[in-house]
């Protein structure tokens, strides 16, 4: 007789998860679940909370708002937004959109991926920076923007670039 | 791949108005309205559709064939393939004709050059990104992105097949990162994803039709693809096999294993399948004599196109190596089997059968009818026993499970049957379900619950154990009532008092429909205090506040519905249970129309139609009573003997009269009490005191261990006939293959019948169907040239329903005036102590059926191989047991031992197992108990005590050199037969 699987009864959401994380996804889950359409603040929130939505936060998040977990990883891969794995200490986003590219936004991204080493999507070796595309920061006037963190930079030359790295690498 | 047969419309017909009034709106009496119909034309022809047709479905309808892909008819439309593209007068652009719904005047243009130059420039993208293999592709021959390739005239691809793409392993001697290998974990098909076009269509089937939500579309642009669960294999994933998706496929990225090895079927024949009591129709599709593939009818009336993973695929248990096509006969059960002729084996049973009863009377001897057989052949073998062997001892197998919905329900309502059809469900606003598990038992019915669950209405859900439907995507129960098994009365009691004493009783349907006396009693009977949900909430273990709320839903909420299965019938009140439910419907007027009822969810396929057929031995066929003078004069004229006016032995008291020494020979007909009637030890110590035991069955089940002549059966592939399912429906099965053994059941039956003394002459089953309908009032009407043309019909059916009976108790109930039973609670005697200080109950599993014999031997055993005995955690603890663990169960009855599930769905106190599997024994715990008016064995409730083991019990180590010694005895058979 060849060899049987068994499915093992349903181990509990999330559980694969660290504590901590797992305490992270409850609260978001908490704050909003009882919102109309909670899963795009609850998936927010987790992100906000620790940078990313893990693999295994969808389990839980999709048990707490009683959806599939096949219908919570399409909203996560639908949006660029949303990461599915852990970040650098700094995220940084490069904007390509039209305007951006029309003042330098070209050139700046050749630059920041050659001075960071790292595609789009990538963290640097050491585990500081993330680099990420985005499409428009509603900063057209003072183009090339980028976003450090939580902070916006308009008229970034690659020099300036440089520097803004450097000052956000020297925080954390 | 949809059907070889059937023609896609493209989108649903439009649903009636009535079926979308808003839930919570009671509707009062026949509100249907006729469909409007809308005149448009197309490409120059006048057409006349209902109101809210597609333009897709309309030009279908008149043989219009616009391209399509991504429209399929069971799936709501969804406008992304691009290719239905048409033109209105007065319209601007290009709407797509699936989501544009039909209006009065319309003008349409469904081919000109401009539509033509649009989808070639759709389809040349599609082609883009699609390998070039169709002559080895196993959709060839029903591709539907082959067929619209050819129906727009592709010839180039402008844009080469060197660009970025889903189809290569590898790009320019690169890996190439967009390409996903094919998935070939689910036993029964495959996802190969290099040919996927992304039209959602299997989303969306999983979404629509089977309500799992197992599959969506990942990322976005060119990086979407279809993804089962988080981008798993199909087996890890959520995915419940059911097979909508690979139906809705247009390509071959979803196809059946049988279809890739065997290639396209030549034909197609529709047949029921033999399954549980939903009765889905498939459609057989054929090579010659072996079965590609089963796909659910889209005009199945059960199933309207679904089908759930047993039915679709667990069919190879009809051609598994162990069954057996050559009769054999053996003096005893210590002996080798011996393989025989036909006329030997039917000569030796017969002279045995007719020696013992010359031995020890005429009762001497009887048989067993199965509810997996056909109406025909059943009704055949209680022809025999009641006119052959001169007595009344036939029972049938729905004995052990739905007896009590037959009692009960002919006290109160007058017929022992369903009162609905499944389509009612669509109406419905407050959904209760009592002791049934749906989603795993009746998987294809309760996808149409959850369709109309997610609809809104509301859920009301009593059972000891969280079944999957209390919280399910998007579906959620507003009240799980968990009661300790065995107070279903106490609870019916409860929920009844507060109806009765909240003023929420429907008076003028009780005063008109009702005997006033009857409810009065039972008023009177519920209204007492000692039924108070907070009285009764020391026994059942439901909170009080819990049970008010969900008798004010019910009997408030709009059309209440009630569904329930072996959870009501299987204690030792099944019978009160039943007739409670019934008291419930009737006092709250949910009885009568559709979107209500009582609606008893019957376990095999055809438990309905065996009971019809006259199985028990205190009934002919259509329930009248061997005492009923009339009934017995019609059958004695007919079959030209003298009956019985005394029921016979019922399937336990034939066990007590074994063991006594006066019942020795008994005829089974596909059915295993060995391992499915309770008391396993008991049982097999009848059958060993029997001197000749018929066994026709399609393997040597456990019952055929015991058995002195094997008569080999054939399977539903292999006989005409009929089934009726838990709605009342009788559906045909048709031969697509000839009987593997020579004979099919009722030519077997017919066989024994003439050898026994009593002439039979029948040719074909309908000769049967028309002896029934000739001697049943319920059938008059039914006539196999008659379900031809309907496709199945709901009995009754006779004059004054010439088209059968979709709704039953519309004017009045069956009985006249609807009769309320008092129903006093009785606590069962197997009560927990220190001994045995928990309560085991029994139930079923998705992809197994039954005692297994078919699905085990199918790759259904994939998902579940063996039994195992859920406990809470807190329980497992207490008995230092980890989940995984060989734990023995021990009740009065015996001991056995499983492997241990560590969950919460389970309460406290409360232990719960399947029965699929031989070797568990589930059936040596269970005891004798049983329902007070039907002898319905009590196998929701056993009294046991759990401990950590390291080996198998006494009686599985018992049962092991049993069967192995059985199995030598059976393979000496061969030996035998090559000397």
């Amino acid at each position: 007789m060849k060899a049987r699987r068994i499915i093992p009864i349903q181990p509990e959401p999330g559980s694969a998860l660290p504590p901590d994380e797992r305490a992270a996804v409850r609260a978001a889950i908490a704050a909003n679940k009882q919102r109309a359409g909670a899963l795009l603040p609850v998936l927010h929130g987790v992100q906000d909370a620790l940078g990313y939505v893990p693999k295994d936060a969808v389990a839980l998040v999709a048990y707490e708002l009683n959806l599939s977990r096949a219908e919570v990883h399409g909203v996560v891969t639908f949006y660029h937004y949303f990461r599915e794995h852990k970040p650098g200490r700094h995220v940084v986003q490069l904007c390509r959109a039209e305007a951006c590219q029309a003042v330098g936004a070209v050139a700046l991204e050749a630059h920041a991926k050659r001075s960071l080493g790292v595609d789009f999507h990538g963290t640097t070796a050491d585990g500081a920076v993330t680099l990420e595309p985005v499409y428009c920061l509603g900063n057209c006037a003072l183009g090339p923007s980028v976003m450090v963190g939580e902070k916006l930079q308009g008229r970034v030359t690659p020099q300036r670039f440089d520097k803004l790295l450097a000052q956000a690498r020297a925080t954390a | 791949m949809l059907s070889i047969v059937e023609k896609d419309f493209g989108t649903p017909a439009p649903r009636p108005a009535r079926l979308w009034k808003n839930v919570g709106m009671r509707s009062g009496g026949d509100v249907d309205v006729a469909a409007k119909l809308v005149t448009l034309t197309i490409d120059g022809r006048e057409i006349s559709v209902s109101e809210g047709t597609s333009v897709m479905r309309a030009a279908a309808l008149n043989d219009i064939n616009i391209p399509k892909l991504c429209a399929t008819e069971t799936l709501d439309a969804f406008g992304s393939c691009r290719l239905c593209l048409v033109q209105i007068d007065g319209v601007r652009g290009y709407p797509a004709s699936c989501t544009t719904p039909v209006a009065p005047g319309m003008k349409v243009t469904t081919q000109n050059a401009k539509l033509a130059e649009l989808r070639l420039g759709v389809m040349e993208l599609y082609i883009s990104d699609h390998p070039l293999d169709c002559l080895t592709c196993p959709a060839n021959g029903h591709c539907e992105l082959q067929d619209m390739a050819g129906a727009v005239g592709l010839r180039e691809v402008r844009y080469g097949y060197d660009g970025d793409n889903h189809v290569y392993a590898k790009q320019g001697g690169e890996a190439n990162p967009r390409f996903v290998a094919k998935d070939e974990s689910n036993p029964y098909f495959t996802f190969d994803p290099s040919k996927c076009i992304v039209c959602s269509r299997c989303v969306r089937a999983c979404d629509e039709q089977q309500g799992t939500l197992a599959l969506t579309i990942q990322g976005r642009g060119f990086d979407s693809k279809v993804s089962a669960s988080q981008a798993e294999d199909f087996l890890d994933s959520e995915c419940v096999s059911c097979g909508a998706c690979v139906q809705a496929c247009p390509t071959a990225t979803l196809s059946e294993k049988s279809l890739i090895s065997m290639g396209q079927a030549e034909h197609s024949i529709t047949t029921t399948c033999a399954y549980c009591g939903v009765g889905c129709s498939f459609r057989a599709e054929m090579k010659g004599e072996e079965v590609v593939r089963m796909v659910p009818n889209k005009d199945g009336h059960a199933n309207h196109g679904h089908s759930c993973v047993k039915g679709r695929f667990a069919i190879g248990y009809a051609t598994h190596t162990d069954r057996i096509y050559k009769p054999m006969i053996r003096a005893k059960i210590t002996d080798p089997w011996r393989e025989v002729s036909w006329e030997e084996a039917i000569g030796y049973a017969a002279s045995e059968f007719k020696r013992i009863q010359a031995k020890y009377g005429r009762d001497s001897i009887g048989g067993i009818t199965s509810s997996r057989c056909t109406n025909e052949e059943t009704y055949l073998v209680q022809k025999l026993v009641r006119a052959g062997f001169g007595n009344n001892n036939v029972d049938t197998c729905a004995r052990v499970c739905h007896s009590p919905t037959g009692y009960g329900l002919k006290q109160t309502l007058g017929e022992s049957a369903g009162t609905q059809n499944f389509d009612s469900v669509m109406q419905a606003d407050v959904i209760m379900v009592i002791g049934a598990n749906p989603t795993d038992g009746h998987p294809v019915f309760a996808s149409q619950m959850k369709r109309r669950l997610r609809e809104g209405a509301k859920l009301i859900v009593a059972d000891p154990r969280r079944i999957d439907l209390v919280r399910t995507p998007h579906i959620e129960a507003q009240q799980h009532l968990k009661l300790r098994p065995g107070t279903n009365v106490a609870l019916i009691n409860s929920l009844a008092h507060v109806i009765v004493t909240e003023g929420l009783v429907k008076e003028d349907f009780v005063r008109e429909r009702c005997e006033i006396e009857s409810f009065d009693k039972w008023r009177h009977f519920v209204g007492d205090a000692l039924h108070s949900p907070e009285a009764m909430e020391a026994v059942t273990g439901v909170p009080a506040a819990q049970v008010r709320a969900a008798a004010r839903l019910y009997a408030t909420g709009g059309n209440g519905a009630i569904y329930y299965g072996l959870g009501v019938t299987e204690h030792s009140q099944g019978s009160t249970m039943v007739m409670g439910i019934a008291n419930l419907a009737m006092a709250t007027g949910n009885i009568g129309r559709e979107g209500v009822g009582v609606n008893p969810l019957r376990g095999q396929n055809n438990v309905q139609g065996s009971c019809d057929m006259g199985s028990f031995p205190h009934e002919f066929p259509g329930y009248r009573h061997v005492s009923d003078n009339a009934a017995r004069d019609l059958l004695e004229n007919a079959w030209g003997v003298n009956l019985l006016n005394e029921p016979g032995l019922r399937i336990p008291n034939m066990f007590e009269a074994a063991l006594d020494g006066e019942f020795l020979g008994l005829y089974i007909e596909g059915e295993d009490i060995a391992q499915s009637d309770p008391n396993t030890q008991h049982v097999t110590a009848a059958l060993t005191a029997m001197e000749c035991i018929i066994v026709q069955d399609l393997f040597l089940n456990e019952s055929a261990k015991f058995a002195h002549v094997f008569l080999p059966g054939s399977s539903f592939l292999e006989k005409d006939g009929t089934f009726t399912n838990a709605e009342r429906r009788i559906s045909p099965v048709r031969k697509v293959m000839k009987p593997k053994s020579g004979y099919a059941d009722w030519e077997i039956t017919q066989l024994l019948s003439n050898a026994m003394g009593y002439p039979m002459h029948y040719t074909h089953p309908s000769e049967i169907m028309d002896e029934i309908a000739a001697l049943t009032p319920t059938f008059t009407g039914v006539s196999f040239a008659r379900l031809d043309e309907l496709g199945s019909i709901q009995w009754p059916c006779n004059e004054q329903h010439p088209e059968g009976t979709p709704t039953m108790h519309i004017d009045e109930f069956v009985r006249g005036k609807g009769r309320f039973m008092v129903t006093e609670y009785v606590p069962t005697s197997e009560k927990v102590n220190a001994k045995f200080p928990l309560i085991l109950t029994t139930g079923r599993i998705l992809s197994q059926y039954n005692v297994g014999a078919q699905t085990r031997r199918t790759e259904n055993v994939t998902w579940h191989s063996e039994d195992r005995l859920e406990l809470h955690p807190s329980d497992a603890e207490t008995r230092g047991i980890k989940d995984g663990d060989w734990c023995g169960i021990a009740s009065r009855a015996g001991e056995t031992v499983l492997r241990a599930s560590v969950t919460e769905r389970v309460q406290p106190g409360v232990v719960y197992t399947t029965f699929h599997f031989p070797e568990s024994g589930a059936n040596v715990i269970t005891t004798d108990n049983s329902d007070w008016a039907t002898n319905c064995p009590e196998y929701k409730v056993t009294a046991v005590e759990v401990t950590r083991v390291s080996q198998p019990s006494e009686w599985q180590k018992r049962y092991r050199e049993f069967s192995e010694r059985q199995q030598e005895l059976l393979e000496a058979r061969d030996a035998a037969d090559a000397r």
